[in-house]
C-alpha cells in the first residue's frame, strides 16, 4: 500500500499530526513529569535537581498517605457494590421482565452528566436531609464516604449494567440447553454456565470501575472538597475525605513550594494505577473461559 | 433489501410474566423513581426563591416560595460571565475537539496498522500506555506546555484534546481495521487509487460503527470535563463544568436558585442528546468497554 518513494510523504499527511499533538499532549509532559518530580520547583524555568527528595516528603506526608488510605476503603465498597448491583440488575433486565428497556435507559441516564455537576446535585440533597437531623456533609467523615458511595453506585451501575447485559446476551443459548439436558438446576446454571461465560465481562467491569474510583476527583471536589479538615499534631490540617487525585492537585496548586512534591505524589499515585492495573488483568484473564 | 434485514430483527415474542418477573417490574419501577429523584429535586427547585430551597427542599413550590422563571433570568448573568457564552464555548470545543480526534486519530490509526513500521509500533504501544496514566501526573507540565505554545484558547484546546484523546481513539480504529480483510484495500490499490482515495473511499465507509463508538466516548468525556479546560484555558473562557464549580466554590453569599437553574440549563442539552441517540451511545459503550 504505501510504496517506497512517497512513503514518507504519506506518513505526514496521515500519521503527523495526530503524532505531533500527542507529542505534546501527551508524551512530553509525561517525561517532563517524571524529571519534574527529581527536582525543587515554583515554575518550570527555576528547577534544581533533588533526587528523591521529593518522594522521602511525600511519604512522610501525613495528608498523602491518609488520602491514600481514603482511596483504598473507597474504592474497594464501590468496585463490590456497583458490580454486584450492576451484575444482578443486569441479570434481572435479560430475563424479559416488562419495562426492560424503560429501566435500562433510566438507569444509564446518570453517566452523561458530568461530575462536577453530579456532585452538587447530590450535596444539596444530602445537606437536605442532614438538616433534619443538625448535620452537614462537612461535619463529618462519614457521610462524605458513604455521601460519595451513593453517587458513585448511582452514576457508575448503569454503565456496568449495560456491559454486563451484552455479555449475558453473548452466552450461546446452546449451553444452557446442554446443560439442562444434562440435569443442572438454577444454580448450577448460574455458577458453572454463567459465571464462567460471563467472566470477560466481569474483568472489564472490574478494572472500570476500579480505575474509575481509584482516579476519582471530579464528585470528590464538588461533594465534599475534602471536609472535614483535622488538624493534626503538627499542626498540618489533614482533609478525612480527601482522595488521591484531590490531594495531590491541591499539594499543587495551594502551596507553590510544595509543586516538587506534587508532582512525586502524581508519579507515586500513576506507579499505583498501572500496578493495579497490570495484576488485576493478569489475574483476572486467567480465569477466563476460550470461546 | 434492508426491508427484509428490518423484518428479521422484529422483537422476539414476549415472554409470560411469572409472578417473580411482575415483583421484579415493580421493584424496578420503584428504584427508577429513586433514580430520577435527584434530578427532579433540582428542576423543582429552579423555580423555588432561596429561603424556601433551603429550608424546605423537598416540599413542592407553592404559591410564596414560587418564582417562575425569574431563577432562569438571574441566573444567564450571574457570577459575572454570561452564561449563553459559556455553553457556546462547551459547544464548540466538544464539537472541534470530537471532529478533529475522529479525522485525525482514524487516518493515523489505519495507517499505523497497515504500515507495520517500528515507528509506527511505538506510537502504538505509547497510545495504550496512555491510557492508563492518571491526569494529575501530567497536569502541571501539561498546561505549561499549553501555555508556552500559546495553546490556552479553546482553539488551542482542541490539539490538547486530540493529544490527550488520541490514546483511547487510535487503540479503537486500530482494533476494527485490523479486522478490515487487507484484500479490498489491495483491490482499491490495483484500480489506481492511492492511499488517500483508498482510506477516504474504502476504508472510511466501513469504519462507520466504530466512529459512532469513538464518537460518542469522546463526547462525553470532553463535554464533562472539568480539570483539563480548567487548568489549560485562559481564564476569561470557561466551559459548562468550570462556570458551575466556579459559582459554587467561591466563598460568601451563593445564589442557590440561580445556581439550580444553570444545573438544570447544563442538564438539557445532555439529555436531548442522550433520547436522539441512545442506541449508539448504548452500543458505543459496549464497543469501548469490551476494547478498553
Amino acid at each position: 500500500m504505501f510504496r517506497k518513494p512517497k512513503r514518507k510523504l504519506y506518513f505526514l499527511i496521515f500519521v503527523l499530526p495526530t503524532l505531533a499533538a500527542f507529542l505534546i499532549g501527551f508524551v512530553y509532559p509525561f517525561f517532563d513529569g517524571v524529571y519534574l518530580s527529581f527536582c525543587k520547583f515554583r515554575t518550570t524555568s527555576h528547577t534544581t535537581f533533588v533526587g528523591f527528595d521529593n518522594y522521602v516528603q511525600a511519604f512522610k506526608n501525613e495528608g498523602f498517605i491518609h488520602s491514600f488510605w481514603f482511596t483504598v476503603l473507597f474504592v474497594i465498597a464501590s468496585v463490590v457494590l456497583i458490580n454486584l448491583i450492576a451484575f444482578f440488575v443486569a441479570y434481572a433486565l435479560t430475563l424479559g421482565i416488562r419495562g426492560s428497556n424503560v429501566f435500562r435507559t433510566v438507569f444509564f441516564m446518570p453517566n452523561l452528566i458530568g461530575g462536577i455537576i453530579l456532585g452538587y446535585i447530590w450535596q444539596y440533597i444530602f445537606n437536605a436531609i442532614l438538616q433534619n437531623y443538625g448535620s452537614n456533609l462537612a461535619l463529618d467523615a462519614k457521610y462524605g464516604f458513604w455521601g460519595l458511595i451513593i453517587l458513585m453506585c448511582w452514576q457508575q451501575a448503569g454503565y456496568m449494567m449495560i456491559i454486563y447485559i451484552a455479555g449475558f446476551q453473548s452466552v450461546p443459548h446452546d449451553l444452557y440447553e446442554a446443560a439442562k439436558i444434562d440435569g443442572a438446576g438454577k444454580g448450577q446454571l448460574l455458577r458453572k454456565v454463567t459465571l464462567p461465560m460471563m467472566m470477560p465481562s466481569i474483568t472489564i467491569c472490574t478494572f472500570l470501575t476500579l480505575t474509575n474510583s481509584f482516579k476519582l476527583f471530579d464528585q470528590n471536589l464538588a461533594l465534599t472538597n475534602g471536609a472535614p479538615g483535622v488538624v493534626s499534631g503538627d499542626g498540618t490540617t489533614i482533609y478525612q475525605t480527601e482522595m488521591m487525585a484531590l490531594n495531590i492537585y491541591k499539594t499543587f496548586y495551594a502551596n507553590q513550594n510544595s509543586r516538587g512534591v506534587g508532582q512525586a505524589e502524581g508519579v507515586i499515585f500513576f506507579v499505583i494505577v498501572v500496578i493495579i492495573a497490570l495484576v488485576q488483568l493478569y489475574f483476572t484473564r486467567r480465569k477466563e473461559v476460550q470461546q | 433489501m434492508a426491508k427484509v434485514v428490518a423484518k428479521k430483527k422484529e422483537k422476539t415474542p414476549k415472554k409470560k410474566q411469572t409472578l417473580g418477573m411482575k415483583i421484579l417490574t415493580v421493584l424496578f419501577s420503584v428504584v427508577s423513581i429513586f433514580y430520577i429523584a435527584p434530578v427532579f429535586f433540582v428542576v423543582m427547585n429552579s423555580f423555588k426563591n432561596n429561603g424556601a430551597i433551603s429550608s424546605r427542599f423537598f416540599e413542592f413550590p407553592n404559591h410564596d416560595s414560587f418564582i417562575g422563571f425569574q431563577s432562569y433570568i438571574k441566573g444567564m448573568l450571574y457570577g459575572g460571565d454570561p452564561f449563553w457564552k459559556t455553553i457556546v464555548w462547551s459547544f464548540f470545543i466538544t464539537i472541534g475537539g470530537v471532529f478533529l480526534i475522529l479525522i485525525c486519530t482514524s487516518m493515523c490509526a489505519w495507517y499505523v496498522q497497515r504500515s507495520n513500521s517500528i515507528v509506527c509500533k511505538i506510537i502504538y504501544y505509547f497510545c495504550i500506555f496512555s491510557m492508563v496514566v492518571p491526569f494529575q501526573m501530567v497536569m502541571f507540565t501539561l498546561s505549561k506546555t499549553a501555555d508556552t505554545l500559546d495553546l490556552n484558547t479553546p482553539w488551542g484546546i482542541l490539539i490538547i484534546y486530540l493529544g490527550f484523546g488520541a490514546g483511547l481513539a487510535v487503540f479503537m480504529f486500530s482494533g476494527f481495521v485490523k479486522s478490515i480483510p487487507i484484500e479490498i484495500e489491495e483491490a482499491a490499490d490495483v484500480d489506481g487509487a492511492g492511499p488517500l482515495r483508498t482510506f477516504f473511499g474504502v476504508v472510511l465507509p466501513i469504519m462507520k460503527p466504530t466512529f459512532i463508538s469513538v464518537a460518542i466516548l469522546e463526547t462525553m468525556w470532553i463535554w464533562n470535563d472539568y480539570l483539563l479546560p480548567y487548568l489549560i484555558l485562559d481564564k476569561s473562557y470557561k466551559t459548562i463544568p468550570i462556570h458551575i464549580q466556579y459559582l459554587n466554590g467561591s466563598y460568601g453569599h451563593t445564589d442557590t436558585s440561580a445556581i439550580m437553574s444553570l444545573i438544570v440549563l447544563s442538564i438539557v442539552p445532555i439529555v436531548i442528546f442522550y433520547f436522539a441517540c441512545q442506541k449508539y451511545i448504548i452500543e458505543g459503550v459496549v464497543a469501548g468497554a469490551v476494547k478498553g
